[in-house]
């Protein structure tokens, strides 16, 4: 998988809010294989010298840190959060995420737009959470992104992949686009569901952080996105409404 | 054996009252200029509710957590042992099933019972879990309690006075400072913590309510007199600032989840403070030439520092004894 220019071997990218400790942090980023977390500013902040231990520690994995606007609900807020975690974090990745509403964490579409505009124009390279909507999405081309990244489910809910015709023509439509899952997942089925449908890759925080098992469940996601993976390019069967015997009955012996 | 404690807060007081009981003689200093707002003590809840604990804490929290609960009923008045309670929202009920699955020790109520239990909350929620064994304590109360004995006992608590300016009297230093000692402890961390205290009328409780929200799990700890403290966000932050508008914003409505009562309630005090923790979110003893750390007690301070204390006590008084949050490694570096 190829991300503005750098290549990634992992499929799972994963969130580091949540999570009991620091360390069961770092042991399920481990566990999960991931190359890629992402990581909140806009709640550990609190100033531009604070949360410094925290970030330390993230930076410590030895992964790439996709920094995102989580919790931003203007094109304002947004861009400053992107600008800050520049500096924090030395990097033009941003993961751009601008809330429309409280209730569903609903991406703000217009906004999104718009703030992938600005971001881009200032050398961002940006990777929006958006929902299935083609015209959007064609949009966010538009506004210079050059990955997507689709939401499951609303943020949190875990409920896994809630329009399922709707996200594989979103892939169909735009196959030469590195797409991203990126919430609702709640089980290892979910996430390889996603790569079985064709996304390069699934972005997840929650399912992992809040189980009872973080570091275990961490290892369970990272093989079923391998597995899932795996079918997507072994090519699988269609499916078909009526029986088909595997072994053929023509030419059986017959008894009796 | 002469033992200067820095610190007064819940860790420094619990190490010098286990120490004067085995026959040292300790001095307690604190660069504070008293009992208050600059140290972290201050803004904890008081719940001693080491099973609610095992939720997110890791296993040795909610064992040497039990401890808690009879040393501070031995050394200081009104340990409230009444148990405590944990409600969701009807939209989070989940939370209610899977915070039961991870902790141990509770019984489940339904509405009627949760009515017997606390008559303000009757017809407020469908189930509840009711943690029988559990304890809460005013830490103000507490800390003033345990200050006094330990003067009776002839120690001396001098306020406003740093290590540097008072001088190593003792044959060991016994370093409590919390987030301030990160100027040696490099792996410690801030979190930061906020808090408020609010006065309803017309309204009490006879124990801590929890209330389970997917993001921030909130605890109201009635403190008598319609007084309740309403704690506690936890941010990846070391800014000892004031309160946000976003944490009194969550805490208030965590409160006005629990009750409508508390839309009418008077704010009485915000507070925002830096917990100490480790990676592991543990606490950790840790040898520094005759200096004794003992820090990053998190959320866990009242509920922590009484086995803490001991631990620090045995190891003080039997120098080959490894207590089990004794970072080995380290100790054994610094004195080779």
């Amino acid at each position: 998988m190829r991300l503005y220019g750098v290549d990634i071997g992992s499929r799972l990218l994963l969130g580091t809010a949540q999570y009991p400790s620091p360390a069961i942090l770092g042991d399920a980023v481990e566990a999960s294989r991931a190359e890629i977390v992402t990581v909140s500013l806009r709640r550990e902040a609190g100033g531009d010298q604070h949360g410094q231990a925290f970030w330390t520690l993230i930076r410590d994995m030895g992964v790439r840190v996709l920094p995102n606007t989580a919790g931003c609900h203007t094109v304002k807020e947004a861009v400053t959060t992107a600008q800050m975690a520049r500096e924090v974090f030395d990097t033009n990745w941003i993961k751009l995420e601008v809330i429309g509403d409280n209730d569903t964490l609903c991406p703000n579409v217009f906004e999104l737009v718009e703030a992938a505009r600005v971001l881009s124009e200032d050398g961002f390279e940006v990777f929006p959470y958006t929902t299935e909507d083609l015209v959007v999405a064609e949009h966010l081309l538009q506004a210079g992104c050059k990955v997507l990244m689709p939401w499951g489910a609303p943020i949190g809910t875990g409920l896994g992949l809630n329009n399922v015709y709707g996200l594989r023509t979103m892939r169909a439509h735009f196959s030469d686009v590195p797409m991203i899952i990126d919430a609702g997942i709640g089980l290892p089925s979910h996430a390889a569901h996603a790569m079985e449908l064709g996304f390069d890759a699934v972005l997840l925080n929650t399912a992992v952080a809040r189980a009872g098992n973080p570091v275990a469940m961490a290892q369970a996601f990272a093989q079923a996105i391998e597995a899932g993976s795996m079918a997507r390019s072994a090519d699988p069967m269609e499916a078909r409404d009526m029986a088909s015997p595997s072994t053929p009955v023509l030419g059986k012996a017959s008894l009796g | 054996m002469n033992v200067t404690v820095v610190g007064a807060g819940v860790a420094g007081l619990t190490i010098a009252t286990e120490l004067v009981e085995r026959g040292c003689r300790v001095e307690v200093i604190d660069r504070a200029q008293r009992f208050g707002r600059d140290t972290c003590s201050w803004y904890a809840g008081g719940m001693l509710a080491p099973w609610c604990e095992g939720d997110t804490a890791e296993e040795p929290v909610v064992r040497l957590g039990q401890e808690a609960i009879g040393w501070w009923r031995r050394h200081v008045p009104d340990v409230i042992e009444q148990g405590s309670l944990v409600v969701a929202p009807s939209r989070d009920a989940g939370e209610l099933a899977r915070f039961a699955r991870r902790t141990q020790a509770h019984q489940t109520l339904d509405a009627t019972g949760l009515a017997e239990l606390e008559p303000d909350l009757e017809g407020r929620f469908r189930q509840a879990l009711f943690f029988d064994r559990e304890a809460h304590l005013d830490p103000r109360r507490a800390i003033a309690a345990l200050t006094g004995k330990l003067h009776e006992s002839g120690v001396a608590i001098s306020y406003g006075t740093s290590l540097e300016d008072h001088g190593v009297n003792g044959s060991v230093i016994v370093d409590t400072r919390g987030f301030a000692a990160r100027d040696v402890l490099k792996d410690l961390r801030g979190v930061k913590g906020e808090m408020l205290v609010l006065k309803a009328k017309g309204i009490e409780f006879s124990r801590p309510v929890r209330l389970l929200h997917p993001r921030l799990p909130v605890y109201l700890v009635p403190r008598g007199g319609g007084h309740f403290m309403v704690g506690a966000t936890q941010i990846e932050a070391e800014d000892r600032g004031r309160i946000t508008a976003r944490g009194m914003v969550d805490l208030l409505n965590a409160a006005y989840a629990v009750h409508p009562a508390f839309a009418e309630a008077e704010i009485i005090e915000t507070g925002a403070d830096v917990r100490p923790a480790f990676p592991d979110n543990l606490p950790r003893l840790r040898w520094h030439g005759r200096t004794l750390h003992v820090n990053g007690l998190f959320r866990h301070g009242f509920l922590l520092a009484p086995a803490c204390a001991r631990m620090a006590a045995e190891a003080i008084n039997s120098p080959g004894y490894k207590p089990e949050l004794m970072d080995e490694d380290h100790r054994e570096r610094s004195i080779a």
